[in-house]
């Protein structure tokens, strides 16, 4: 492939007055894990709900795979192979969570609904036990684990993945966190992880782009901005757990 | 739970908020029972009668505190009630209670004490049936709100009045018709509220009911108004007719099969061929429900914005909710129709569509088996209450109250899941009553 799996250049977008993402440029390579980190308000969730076509970019080109993405509807988007886990989860709470991972299939050819299945049950044995259950029964961590198979469900090729680590006990954001490098390391999954938890993310991530009133401020590896000082004073502070 | 098990409160605020009661219907006393209109004849005249005020506001004093003392002990003795759920051993039976059900329904009218009224009384329960299995599909598996749904009924209903009157078609092309004149009208209507959600969907569809209503009332030229239309074509069976004598050219039933005629066989067919369509659509929506397309109508009840993520069309699957549970309402209209001979347009109000609301939310939002007991519910109870005469609806309403009470779920408020995989050990997904 000529350019980046993904590519942001320029992006603008807005909720009705309020310009949330101003010029954003942002790339992500076919088997990196790039982070984006910021304040609240910064545009961080905003620039992940843009890629998925809601809201749609008022200026600026989206490209994946080479194909732009700017104008199609989110279902469409989907389609193209970008799964995303949406910030506060958002399983179908009175459904099982084999119906969840089932939904989660949508996209993809049913002759590989067992073999997916067994892969997510490989990644988070929990869900196994949990598949005759009400999805809304799970605890917070299960259900994050839960998010995460049914987007890995679809076979994307790039995960979304838009705070994982979100009101849950610091124990399973390790767990979370392992499983995301794991998926990286050994399928080679390319991920976009959006986060607040800046020292686990950055941590793990190849590349890393700090975002504040909607603009980029600062790139980097993650090593890099783990050491950088203003990083560290903004982001890190008495939150290195 | 459905049985508030808090510490009991003390009687000295159960008599405030007696006393508060009790103001309130004193209040509310003074225009409803206080003022009265006579008609005498110098025209309308108000007479005061202000001694009912008083009288109201101690009734509902009384009946506030000791609706309040009672209701620790009368939520204790009927908990057992509200917490029941069917014992585990009935979980095998559970593929055989359709058929079933449907077999003892078959023989109802070949039983001794069956006669006109009680055929007639099943062949409505099974309308409202058929009406709630396809509202079901819309509010109960897609979740969107519907308050206008005897549109489709008066749609199904009016197609089939007036192809069989003005094109002079047979019962069956007209039911044909029918369903799918519904299923046109709900497409066009979902296109415009597709954005809609709650509140501001509830208050289109309601207008879309009533948009229906008066205009059938008003297109005299089409639908002859208030008059309705008369002369609907009766169901045929292969051709043979259910009449005395057979039309030109035509054989009746009676004089094929040898049966001496009895007017009770039309009724009896109709009754039968409801109950065979009902059977058929309940079939319908339990396979729907594990396809595709049934798992996304429910996925969009739980989250739309997770069902966009996942590469689910959200206006395909809203369109097909609102097409196929009208396809429902139009074939129960076309029956209506036919069974009655004649439509007009009082039997599409609001009433109509609240009654089949009703029947989804009392039985359990999605639950085919609610819908039949809720079904039956409604339209028997009203009937052997009839003794009653006025009172009736006042025993039914409350009948409602007490079952929203102790079922908020409805009645059968669990969810079956729609695959399980062979290894999984089967767990009821028994959905506690919040």
């Amino acid at each position: 492939m000529a350019g980046p799996l993904l590519q942001l250049s320029d992006v603008h977008a807005s909720y009705g007055p309020v310009h949330a993402l101003r010029g954003v440029n942002v790339t992500v390579n076919e088997g990196e894990i790039v982070t984006l980190i910021g304040a609240n308000g910064a545009g961080k969730s905003t620039l992940l709900m843009t890629l998925c076509g809601n809201p749609r970019p008022s200026q600026g080109q989206i490209l994946f795979q080479d194909k732009s993405l700017v104008g199609l509807p989110p279902h469409l988007i989907a389609a193209q192979g970008i799964a995303q886990v949406p910030e506060g989860r958002r399983i179908f709470p009175r459904m099982t969570v084999l119906e969840n991972l089932r939904l989660g299939a949508t996209l993809a050819d049913p002759a590989h609904f067992a073999e997916d299945l067994a892969t997510c049950y490989g990644l988070f044995p929990i869900l196994e036990k949990r598949q005759a259950q009400r999805a809304g029964t799970l605890s917070g961590g299960e259900q994050q684990m839960l998010a995460i198979s049914r987007a890995l469900m679809s076979r994307p090729r790039v995960l979304l993945l838009d705070e994982p680590s979100l009101g849950l006990a610091p124990l399973i954001i390790r767990q979370i966190f392992q499983v995301i490098e794991q998926l990286n390391r050994e399928r080679g999954m390319t991920i976009l992880l959006v986060e607040q938890n800046a020292y686990h993310a950055l941590k793990l991530a190849h590349r890393a782009y700090v975002l504040a009133s909607g603009e980029v401020v600062l790139t980097g590896s993650g090593r890099e901005l783990l050491a950088n000082e203003q990083v560290r004073a903004a982001y890190l502070e008495g939150g290195a757990h | 739970m459905a049985a508030p098990a808090n510490a009991p409160i003390p009687f000295p605020h159960r008599l405030r908020d007696a006393g508060i009661a009790g103001l309130v219907a004193m209040a509310l006393a003074v225009p409803f029972l206080g003022l009265r209109t006579v008609n005498l004849d110098q025209g309308l005249v108000v007479q005061t009668n202000l001694a009912y005020v008083p009288l109201a506001g101690v009734l509902v004093f009384l009946g506030r505190l000791i609706l309040g003392l009672l209701a620790g002990p009368l939520a204790k003795a009927t908990a057992p009630l509200a917490n029941w759920r069917p014992p585990a051993s009935t979980q095998r039976l559970r593929p055989w209670g359709g058929p079933l059900l449907v077999l003892a329904a078959a023989a109802l009218p070949f039983l001794p004490f069956a006669n006109r009224y009680i055929i007639d009384l099943g062949t409505t329960a099974l309308i409202y049936i058929l009406l709630a299995t396809g509202l079901n599909i819309t509010v109960g598996l897609a979740g969107l709100l519907d308050l206008g749904f005897a549109a489709f009924y008066a749609i199904g209903a009016y197609t089939c009045a007036l192809t069989t009157t003005q094109l002079h078609w047979g019962f069956w092309p007209a039911l044909a018709a029918g369903g799918l004149a519904s299923s046109l009208f709900a497409v066009l209507l979902s296109l415009p509220i597709l954005r809609l959600r709650g509140d501001y969907l509830a208050i289109v569809t309601l207008g879309f009911g009533e948009i229906t209503r008066i205009v059938i009332l008003n297109w005299q030229s089409l639908t002859g108004g208030p008059n309705g239309v008369s002369g609907i074509a009766r169901p045929t069976l292969f051709g043979l007719t259910f009449d005395r004598r057979a039309p030109e050219g035509g054989h009746t039933f009676s004089e094929i099969t040898g049966i001496a005629y009895a007017p009770e066989h039309r009724l009896i067919f109709l009754y039968l061929l409801i109950l065979a369509l009902t059977a058929l659509a309940a079939y319908t929506v339990a396979r729907l429900r594990r396809l595709p397309i049934g798992r996304a109508w429910e996925a969009l009840r739980e989250d739309e914005i997770a069902c966009r993520s996942l590469g689910i069309n959200p206006t395909m699957v809203k369109v097909s909710a609102y097409a196929t549970g009208a396809l429902m309402g139009g074939l129960a209209g076309c029956f209506f129709a036919a069974r009655q001979g004649f439509v007009s347009p009082e039997s599409f109000g609001f009433m109509e569509s609240a009654t089949i609301l009703a029947i989804v939310v009392l039985g359990g939002m999605g639950s085919q088996a609610g819908v039949i007991i809720a079904a039956l519910f409604i339209v028997v109870l009203p009937e052997l209450a009839r003794g009653f005469a006025d009172y009736r609806m006042l025993a039914f309403g409350l009948a409602m109250i007490l079952i929203m009470i102790w079922k908020p779920g409805g009645l059968l408020a669990g969810r079956l899941p729609t695959i399980r995989l062979s290894t999984a050990k089967p767990k009821p997904v028994a959905e506690a009553a919040l």
